[in-house]
């Protein structure tokens, strides 16, 4: 036709087909469509371009982005990707795939979301995982109106303030509309009544202290609440586990699981649970069974929770969420194994704890919480003009020293090495107090 | 495709790794901060970590090599069928092509090492693809600006429906608390509506399979928020009398939303911004060609017109800038298309789905024979073999027997209007030898129903797996290794 690649019809193909629709023209197919409707204008849309066109349009758009030493974490953290991933996620076999309704030419869909479920379970030490979120910050604001759903009459729910803002951004969003209560504390357990559903906290805070949630289960559980716990996923390797702490749900994003932070996404979000709240859990679930002689395979299961059977008496709207995302997870877990996952967490740690020590050296940064404990985050106390030491490390290449509350935030992940640490504490050390 | 039956724990061998990563003892952080010094490296975080933080029970995450994980998924993936093993005629899906360029240009490093964070003068690239998609799709829809936060098609609806009440609002009607919904509906739309808040009201289908204008009249008043359409409905039909409800919703004070899960047969045609539509929500991963990736990521930003473009920054409900990712694929899909190919989407889409219709309608029941858009509903087999003591060949039997020939099956039960439909969307990226296979394929399935419906009843036959025990797995739940 117009020599489009997306496009295979020849002209004849269009008059054969025409024909049959019994449509004398491509317009008599809108014939339904009163003529108002029909869009008589030129679309304000660029001239076609090749594909070497388009490359080169990305390739220049591309090059206006400074490409930074990230030393910022905040909800992405530039962990190392191995070379394996993208070469699976890629194939098309996976890529170009639906949701896996139709199980006998979807198994290997339906296999990988089964692995993911179950690392998940293990990392989270919870018992039942659902198929992926669209990014931990929903999936915290899912999982307190999944708390509202399974406490009978309470329509009160307890955020903590030492969550991420982007974090606590989202759950006031989400839980706005359906008009449940949200108390945003710092304390979250000073504010525990008769009538509050859920309390989520963190397991490393918005200033990356490491949180001790000692008591924190029997207090809430006393109140007949239930206890999320909003984690990163990675450091599970080696912090205690939401299991531990004695939480009923885990969320959190599994971008640390070895996803490019990509200005923001694709990520995806991951929703953990005790069996009691298994039927209250959102979203897709991947199930064992056997086909019709015995073979083992995987379906989607428990649908009768999900929006397209319960309609207006859903709790929660999710169907697509991050599927090819949470295959790009469980690649990683499994390159990475208990023994990778812990080393990089000790190499961010190790990193982090290096930058800590190297810029209080400086003299330009007091301790913010002294004493505390962190993992590959930390806020300092800036004692010069934070505008000036941003600009500073930005023209050295270095995306650091977020400004939070006051302070300034670093992060280090295991792909930053000795050499970037010392080049950037050399860029600080240049700055006059 | 070859049945394979491992999960990757069950290749997990001790001792065994797969990663590759620099030694940390490139730290003095170790050497200063442990006391043993072999041992340093598994000691490290008990000396700067209090005891009570740490893990207590071993993670058991499988040790495998990097070739037995190379092996292991691309044994899977030779388990599944996507859009480039063949033709996927789902219903409400619009499983297009997915162009490579598209990919290559969202793996870019330029754009996906960037953090989403990152100062505004370092991210200008990044803000022109944010900027340029949301006036291209601005352009094709009449829409005045785009949201891109939302991260699926539902996640639009809700975010969607979140404008429509933010605009009731900020002008004190807080008593519009219903939205009106068709019976035709995807069931993502009343959902949205529940976990937005919103009472659902529904209006019935007429007999021509469109929303019925006199039932709707009762309907509204104060209390309406507004009415979720989807044009063409589910049924693949136009809703002609759009005009009459959008005159007639917005004089009762109520919004218009547009399910843009069905936009794709009015890709160059139709624009829902000229319908009367305020809020509107796209699927990349449908219309604009973004891969669906086995259920996400997609995208589903949405858009709105003048009167709601004040609330369009409010809900904040992702978080950072949405699926980058997946905007770049879909922006370089329509740098492809331009202002010229753009016109022949939604009209080639559309030829499709009259062709298969016309080409299939002596076999399978026709309930509504009308011109359809992108994609029709049959209600069953004609002939479905039934006979004394023999129960005749299903929706569902038709379905698994394609599977058996190479196809994916279309989108069975739904919409949930006819007891045995069957949802046929092509799209323009199909030939029509691609189409006259399926065609033929679909008539020998009736054939083969006619003639003995058991062959139907047991398919499919030549796939990794046969049908499997639903009812087992949802009874005794086996949800982790």
């Amino acid at each position: 036709m117009s020599g489009f690649s997306y496009f295979p019809h020849t002209e004849d193909d269009i008059r054969v087909m025409l024909e049959r629709a019994g449509v004398r023209n491509l317009d008599g197919l809108y014939s339904d469509v009163p003529a108002d409707f029909i869009y008589q204008g030129e679309y304000d849309l660029p001239d076609a371009m090749s594909e070497q066109q388009v490359r080169d349009f990305f390739e220049k758009l591309g090059e206006k982005n400074t490409k930074l030493k990230v030393f910022v974490g905040q909800g992405a953290y530039d962990h190392y990707v191995p070379a394996v991933i993208p070469y699976i996620t890629s194939r098309s076999e996976f890529l170009t795939a639906y949701t896996p309704y139709q199980c006998e030419i979807s198994q290997g869909t339906l296999r990988y979301i089964f692995e993911w479920q179950s690392m998940i379970c293990r990392l989270t030490g919870l018992d039942v995982s659902n198929a992926s979120m669209y990014d931990g910050p929903s999936a915290a604001a899912e999982a307190l109106r999944m708390a509202v759903n399974s406490t009978r009459k309470r329509n009160k729910v307890i955020v903590s303030t030492k969550l991420m803002q982007n974090v606590l951004d989202v759950v006031k969003t989400y839980l706005k509309y359906p008009d449940i209560e949200v108390v945003f504390a710092w304390d979250v357990l000073e504010e525990l009544g008769p009538d509050v559903a859920g309390v989520l906290v963190p397991s490393i805070c918005r200033h990356g202290v490491i949180q001790d949630l000692t008591g924190y289960a029997d207090a809430v559980h006393a109140a007949g609440a239930l206890l999320i716990e909003y984690c990163d996923p990675s450091a599970l390797a080696v912090l205690k586990t939401p299991a531990e702490w004695g939480a009923d749900i885990a969320v959190g994003d599994a971008q640390t699981l070895g996803m490019p932070i990509c200005y923001g996404g694709p990520y995806a979000g991951f929703i953990a649970c005790k069996q009691d709240y298994m039927r209250k859990i959102p979203g897709r679930i991947v199930g064992q069974s056997v086909d019709a002689s015995g073979k083992r395979c995987f379906v989607l299961t428990l649908q009768a929770r999900e929006q397209h059977i319960r309609r207006e008496k859903a709790t929660s709207n999710i169907c697509s969420n991050e599927s090819l995302m949470a295959l790009w997870a469980t690649v990683y877990l499994s390159l990475m194994g208990p023994e990778g996952l812990r080393k990089v967490n000790e190499l961010s740690c190790a990193g982090a704890h290096y930058l800590y020590d190297e810029l209080l050296k400086t003299g330009r940064f007091e301790e913010a919480f002294p004493g505390r404990p962190f993992l590959k985050e930390f806020c300092l106390k800036p004692k010069v003009d934070v505008a000036v030491l941003q600009q500073k490390l930005l023209d050295a290449g270095f995306f650091a020293a977020l400004e939070l509350d006051g302070y300034v935030t670093f992060c280090v992940t295991e792909k930053r090495t000795k050499e970037e640490i010392d080049a950037l504490v050399a860029v600080v050390k240049e700055i006059a107090l | 495709m070859r049945y394979y039956d491992k999960l990757i724990f069950e290749l997990s061998h001790p001792g065994r790794t797969g990663y590759s990563l620099p030694a940390s003892r490139q730290y003095p952080f170790f050497a200063e901060k442990c006391s043993s010094g072999a041992a340093a490296d598994s000691a490290g975080f008990a000396t700067v970590l209090p005891n009570n933080l740490l893990r207590g029970t071993a993670l058991d995450l499988p040790e495998v090599s990097e070739v037995d994980v190379a092996r292991h998924y691309t044994n899977l993936s030779q388990m599944n069928f996507g859009v480039d093993t063949g033709f996927y005629p789902l219903g409400s899906c619009t499983m297009k092509y997915n162009p490579k360029i598209n990919e290559e240009i969202a793996n870019h490093p330029l754009f996906t090492g960037l953090h989403p964070l990152q100062p505004a003068e370092t991210v200008k690239g990044a803000q022109e693809v944010i900027d340029g998609l949301d006036k291209a799709l601005a352009a094709i829809t009449g829409m005045k600006h785009f949201t891109f936060l939302p991260c699926a098609g539902a996640h639009g609806e809700l975010t969607g429906l979140m404008l429509m009440r933010e605009y009731h609002m900020a002008r004190g009607d807080a008593a519009r608390t219903k939205v009106i919904v068709p019976d035709s509906a995807h069931g993502t739309n009343p959902a949205s509506a529940a976990v937005c808040g919103l009472e659902i009201v529904e209006v019935k289908s007429g007999a021509d399979g469109l929303v019925d204008v006199e039932s709707l009249k009762p309907l509204l008043g104060p209390d309406i928020a507004g009415i979720m359409m989807t044009n063409p409905n589910t049924l693949g039909l136009f809703e002609r009398q759009i005009g009459e409800i959008a005159k007639l919703v917005h004089e009762c004070g109520g919004l218009l939303y547009y399910d843009g899960a069905n936009m794709n047969p009015l890709l160059g045609k139709v624009r829902p911004g000229d319908m009367g539509f305020d809020i509107m929500h796209l699927n990349l991963h449908k219309t604009f060609s973004t891969p669906h990736g086995g259920g996400g990521p997609g995208s589903g930003p949405v858009g709105v017109g003048e009167r709601v473009l004040p609330y369009l920054d409010v809900p904040r409900t992702s978080g950072f800038h949405g699926n980058f990712g997946v905007m770049l694929r879909a922006y370089a899909y329509i740098l492809m298309l331009g202002k010229q190919n753009v016109k022949m989407a939604g009209p080639l889409a559309v030829l499709g789905a009259n062709y298969i219709k016309e080409s299939l309608k002596d076999c399978y029941k026709l309930p509504i024979p009308t011109v359809c858009k992108h994609e029709f509903v049959f209600d069953g087999l004609i002939d479905d073999g039934a006979r004394e003591g023999k129960a005749g060949a299903t929706t569902l039997d038709v379905a698994k027997r394609l599977l058996d020939y190479g196809f994916h099956a279309p989108t069975i039960y739904f919409p949930l209007l006819f007891h045995q439909a069957i949802m046929i969307e092509p799209t323009e990226t199909e030939s029509l030898e691609t189409l006259d296979e399926f065609i033929a394929v679909m008539r020998k399935i009736a054939a083969e129903a006619a003639e003995d419906p058991d062959i139907l009843h047991g398919a499919p036959h030549n796939t990794p797996i046969g049908r499997p025990d639903e009812t087992a797995a949802a009874r005794n739940p086996i949800l982790k290794a």
